[in-house]
């Protein structure tokens, strides 16, 4: 029998991530894991898939992970250096097919908070605000959202609704102007993979990592979450995939490192 | 076009556009004239208390940080800054209390780094002020729209959430469409640093790589500092005019300050100093660690000259030259592992 790997749950998630992402497609890339998923995308499983930062970066064959999605690592062998006025216009024009992204708070309907913790006034905690998001939420046909999945993340009501997933329900998003047949497609977290309902737009769980159970999932999630009859497990990251994580895109430990 | 839903946010650096046209035509020179003055000077003369500031580049990416350290040292206040995508420069001018009111798209962060410790004190105790939400590319069509001379533009983006509740934008019925649109008023901050690699002395300048949104701020633009990487003769732009992204008629003062985006990245040249970010983040936890930092790199220093041997001189200036080309690893001491 193979040996099975060790690995973190970040690396988990890492590998998981980069795996809904398919070749020949693009991808706009928020700060941190998302970056790491992707560039892991690119170096397995989808060589062409078309990495975009809003600074600018187009179709770049990113070297190591960079720090910023400003960076130079950002557009290191890329097609275009280009400006985020030229990517947020292809993202409203419909060219851009994913948008990646992270965030700390995120109800059933998959709208995230980046913005506040608390009140708008008087944070408890300020976080960054939108950044990216709400443009990648807004305009990429599809969102995926990596983050950490408990009780406090995954909640009925999130202090701030920073970046838009469906709103309140089926045809919120048109009702209010964005554009057409968009929206959250994946969350990934620590926990497993989860989807959203094509009738209600609810949030509902598509897999669970290994050694994690459905309640679980129930347990660490804020609101009711739809469980279909059938649940598949995750697969588990190859020693290929982890090898390049850790020496080829993030050898510096800079969000692999984080436990 | 009805107004359909209007923003809370406070109405930020917005002008009547025959104004600024007014505006423009008193006090833009279109005559050739040397620019090239030091910081000490730009400074002084295009930096008032109370000014709306945006900084070019990406926040720790082609950043002025030379002149943040000169507003810093001239204890310029009560500037309100565009947090369009702002990062180590925000931090910086919060933790030296020159900010106190902040438009953000994305501040108080220090992306792969984590949260920025000094900013996010500064506002979760009250003492900065966040007066409008926003998207990056909320803020860059802001700019697009004053760079175009209209009072606003029309996006898609914001819509339906309470970042747009909590920004300046107002929604419309589009009389062509029908559906609700998001329209953001246009932005001309009253100062804009900008650090580029190259001009000439009137301020015809290059940049190599992503342009952010430094072609629509330099064109939003009220004063403009631009501080370059180097000074090339008027001949060599006029050579390659395709490469000129910032034209000298919206240039007011043209400042040389090699590795001026230190510790910050220029790309094709340095890349940004983890070391020295490492020991800003660790210090500026704590408002004596702040006064410290403050202290020995920024008031204890007559000129970057100084401050570039007290970061390690030529021979960090060599490794970070190394780094950008992917020649060394990268370390990272912030990084927990």
């Amino acid at each position: 029998m193979e040996k099975k790997p060790e690995y973190t749950t970040i690396e988990l998630m890492a590998c998981a991530a980069s795996r809904t992402l398919e070749d020949k497609k693009s991808v706009l890339v928020g700060t941190g894991l998302p970056i790491i998923a992707a560039v892991l995308a690119q170096k397995t499983h989808a060589p062409n898939l078309l990495i975009v930062f809003e600074a600018g970066g187009l179709g770049p064959q990113v070297p190591m992970l960079p720090i910023s999605v400003g960076d130079s690592r950002t557009f290191y062998k890329a097609i275009m250096a280009s400006s985020m006025d030229y990517v947020m216009s292809a993202a409203q024009q419909g060219y851009l097919d994913y948008g990646f992204l992270g965030a700390a708070q995120i109800d059933k309907y998959g709208n995230i908070n980046t913005t506040v913790i608390g009140s708008h006034d008087k944070p408890k905690v300020r976080l960054p605000g939108s950044g990216g998001a709400n443009d990648a939420g807004s305009l990429c046909w599809r969102t995926i959202i990596l983050m950490q999945q408990d009780t406090r993340r995954f909640v009925e009501k999130i202090d701030f609704l920073t970046t838009p997933g469906y709103l309140d329900g089926p045809g919120a998003r048109e009702k209010a102007g964005l554009p057409a047949d968009t929206g959250p497609y994946r969350v990934i977290s620590q926990l497993g993979i989860l989807g959203f309902d094509e009738e209600t737009k609810r949030m509902k769980l598509l897999s669970v990592h290994p050694r994690v159970t459905v309640e679980t999932v129930k347990a660490n999630t804020g609101f009711d979450l739809l469980i279909p009859s059938e649940v598949t497990i995750t697969k588990l990251p190859t020693e290929k995939e982890l090898k390049i994580l850790r020496t080829d895109i993030d050898p510096a430990g800079m969000v692999l490192g984080r436990r | 076009m009805d107004v359909l839903e209007q923003g809370r946010g406070e109405l930020l650096a917005w002008q009547d556009p025959d104004e600024h046209r007014r505006w423009i035509a008193q006090n833009k020179s279109r005559s050739l004239i040397d620019k090239q003055m030091n910081l000490k000077q730009a400074v002084a003369k295009f930096v008032q208390d109370g000014n709306f500031i945006a900084c070019g580049g990406f926040g720790h990416v082609r950043i002025s940080m030379a002149t943040i350290y000169e507003i810093v040292r001239q204890n310029k206040r009560k500037l309100t800054m565009a947090g369009k995508t702002a990062v180590h420069d925000i931090d910086v001018l919060v933790a030296a209390g020159c900010v106190n009111k902040v438009e953000a798209a994305y501040c108080f962060g220090h992306e792969l780094r984590g949260l920025s410790p000094a900013s996010r004190r500064a506002v979760e105790e009250g003492k900065v002020k966040v007066l409008a939400e926003i998207s990056n590319a909320g803020f860059q069509w802001r700019f697009k729209a004053a760079a175009m001379g209209l009072p606003f533009i029309p996006t898609r983006v914001m819509l339906g959430t309470d970042t747009l509740k909590y920004s300046s934008a107002k929604v419309v019925k589009d009389p062509f469409s029908g559906k609700p649109l998001c329209l953001l008023p246009a932005c001309y901050p009253d100062i804009v640093i900008m650090h580029v690699h190259r001009c000439d002395k009137y301020g015809n300048s290059q940049i190599d790589g992503i342009m952010v949104e430094d072609f629509e701020l330099a064109r939003a633009a009220r004063r403009l500092i631009i501080t370059t990487e180097e000074i090339i003769d008027e001949e060599k732009i006029r050579d390659e005019p395709w490469k000129t992204v910032v034209p000298f008629y919206l240039v007011d003062a043209v400042v040389k300050v090699p590795y001026g985006s230190h510790p910050g990245n220029m790309p094709y040249l340095y890349y940004s100093d983890e070391e020295h970010m490492a020991e800003w983040l660790k210090l500026s936890k704590t408002p004596e660690g702040v006064k410290q930092y403050l202290e020995k790199y920024v008031y204890g220093v007559d000129s970057f000259e100084e401050y570039l041997e007290l970061i390690g001189g030529a021979k960090k200036l060599n490794y970070l030259k190394q780094l950008e080309q992917l020649k060394v690893p990268l370390e990272a001491p912030w990084a927990k592992r």
